[in-house]
């Protein structure tokens, strides 16, 4: 009764600061965009996961794009549950640096309302989450795969051949959220009412200066959420025959293209499409794997796809144990054949 | 001041990468006994980074220093770290303790004020627990800039800033920063070096500073986060040989793949 009563004041309190859309419990998403104001995928899934956890969720968008990012998610069918939106629409906070964001969240999380903070777990949402959490003094939870209930979680370790069920006692609960655990769902528009963020009381002077940045220009799906994956290893040799093989192939199903770390590390192509334990994590509907052995730290990365192709000359492949389907020839003959007759069917 | 660089690397010794961790009958932890033990393969390479960077500098490298927190026998891959090259050492014992990364990264700061380092080099992150957040929190409590997922590190030698390649989502970012500051290794940064066995020999005479939990009472080692079990992930059905393309296609077909 008490502490209904508290409930009720305090939503009370809050609709007299104007604040009516938050209660007791809400639930805070920090939203990565792109520099045009484009949501990034994995911060949908985080999205998805939050509405998961049941409380009022709130996004927190910053950076210079982030008023436009702000309409944007607004109007995106996977918020639906979102209730509030603030924008820090600053210039310190392009690129996401650690040093400078941290402060941002540390001052909207100091409100007791926010029991839990999600983030994806993006390149920028590991470099943030932790300082924030040092910060704060509490331990993330990190990576996360499922969401039991508002204090349980599930989250992979030793790459993967390990589930841990993990409960935190801490006032807030600091997430992390591995994207391909947690599809998009597709809801409503959200009537979500768009705020500025507060003022920040400790902005950090660290001299940290953004240089420049290479990044991998592709009209392709984005890797982490594609639905269909054709992914490259060290079989297929050098940098040509993966372009030759893998392109077309991925080409002809619309997919995104993945490889492992020997592919990567022989120059075969961008280290950004890396999947493993290290890279990326997906679990598309169709993983292809081309000459790829499947080491455990590749496989901690693909290994919950729907379906799973194997093709490979050596019938001992570790990858065969957990292909749905495996062909065992020459890439440089199976694949353009795959390829050709894939096409025709389209 | 003058300018010179004191390293601090963190080294933690975690179950070899090859090996496929099992987990106990009880389902609470991951059977450790009788398994092959060796440093965690991104803090090798923060390791070698070190050493790099001395060969590349060497009046501006006063001393590289390594330190684990672990079991007592953590002090074997301390030893791999001075055969390779490290100066120093400092063993924290914490028996069978596990700390999470946020106890860790508390008693890391600690030794960072007492070697006086200006410059920290961690692996992005262990392969045993996955967190990826020591270096994040140490840069946290030590208010240090953070460069994560280091793929190339360059240091002018007369400002003292490092300009660091990051590995991002969509490919990779150049950042620079003043020191102090706080480094993680991503696996393309270097490729570390073998010890050979004159240096194993050698490394048995550099010092180690021996310590315990006990010497960092003031930093709680009591887990945040509690762990309920511990769980094979569902095991995939094996699946079947297919003999040509026009066979793939049609299985592919029938499970709506494609």
């Amino acid at each position: 009764m008490y502490a209904a009563f508290c409930r009720s004041s305090v939503s009370f309190q809050a609709k007299l600061l104007g604040k009516s859309n938050l209660r007791f419990a809400s639930t805070l998403v920090f939203v990565e965009s792109t520099k045009d104001g484009k949501i990034a995928q994995s911060s949908l899934s985080a999205l998805s996961a939050a509405s998961q956890l049941g409380n009022p969720v709130a996004a927190l968008l910053a950076g210079s794009a982030s008023g436009k990012a702000a309409e944007e998610l607004q109007k995106n069918p996977g918020s639906a549950s979102l209730q509030q939106i603030f924008v820090a629409e600053e210039h310190a906070y392009d690129h996401y640096f650690a040093e400078k964001v941290t402060p941002l969240t540390l001052e909207l999380l100091k409100d007791p309302e926010y029991t839990h903070f999600v983030v994806a777990g993006s390149a920028v949402g590991k470099s943030i989450l932790p300082r924030l959490g040092a910060l704060l003094d509490y331990q993330p939870i990190c990576d996360i795969t499922k969401i039991v209930d508002a204090t349980t979680f599930v989250r992979p370790i030793y790459a993967g051949n390990a589930l841990a069920t993990v409960k935190c006692s801490q006032d807030k609960k600091l997430i992390s959220v591995r994207a391909s655990s947690f599809p998009v769902t597709a809801g409503e528009a959200s009537t979500a009412s768009i705020s500025k963020a507060p003022p920040v009381s400790q902005v950090s002077e660290l001299a940290v200066k953004w240089e420049g940045e290479n990044l991998v220009k592709s009209a392709r799906p984005d890797l982490g959420s594609a639905s269909k994956v054709v992914s490259g290893g060290r079989g297929l040799k050098n940098k040509e025959t993966f372009d030759s093989l893998v392109t077309p192939l991925a080409d002809s199903l619309g997919a995104a293209i993945g490889a492992t770390r020997a592919a990567v590390d022989s120059g075969f192509c961008d280290n950004s499409l890396q999947i493993g334990q290290t890279g990326k994590v997906v679990a598309p509907d169709l993983y292809i794997g081309l000459g790829i052995s499947g080491a455990i730290q590749h496989l901690a990365g693909m290994k919950d796809s729907k379906v799973i192709v194997a093709i490979n000359n050596d019938q001992d492949a570790p990858i065969f144990q957990v292909a749905d389907y495996g062909l065992i020839g020459d890439l440089n003959e199976i694949v353009p054949e795959l390829t050709a007759k894939l096409s025709q069917i389209k | 001041m003058s300018k010179a660089l004191r390293i601090l690397v963190p080294v933690k010794r975690v179950i070899d990468y090859a090996i496929k961790p099992r987990i106990n009958k009880a389902g609470t932890g991951v059977e450790k006994t009788g398994v092959k033990f060796s440093m965690n393969p991104f803090d090798d390479i923060a390791v070698e980074e070190a050493v790099r960077i001395r060969e590349a500098h060497k009046k501006l490298v006063e001393n590289i220093h390594a330190v684990s927190i672990g079991p007592t026998k953590a002090q074997d891959i301390l030893r791999t770290a001075l055969a390779k090259g490290a100066d120093t050492c400092t063993l924290i014992d914490a028996k069978e303790t596990e700390l999470e990364p946020l106890a860790v990264a508390k008693i890391l700061k600690q030794v960072v004020a007492k070697q006086n380092a200006n410059l920290v080099i961690l692996g992005k992150q262990s392969i045993d627990d996955d967190c990826n957040n020591t270096g994040q929190m140490l840069a946290g409590l030590l208010n240090w800039p953070q460069a994560t997922n280091a793929a190339k590190v360059e240091i002018d030698e007369s400002s003292l800033v490092a300009k660091v390649t990051r590995e991002i989502d969509g490919g990779e970012e150049t950042i620079s920063a003043p020191l102090p500051l706080v480094i993680t290794t991503d696996l393309r940064l270097n490729q570390p070096r073998y010890a050979t066995l004159p240096n194993l020999m050698k490394a048995k005479k550099k010092p180690m500073e021996k310590m315990t939990l006990a010497d960092f009472s003031d930093v709680s080692t009591e887990p945040r986060l509690q762990v309920l079990k511990l769980e094979e992930p569902p095991t995939r059905s094996a699946g079947e040989k297919v003999a040509s393309v026009d066979e793939l296609i049609e299985k592919l077909k029938s499970v709506k793949a494609i």
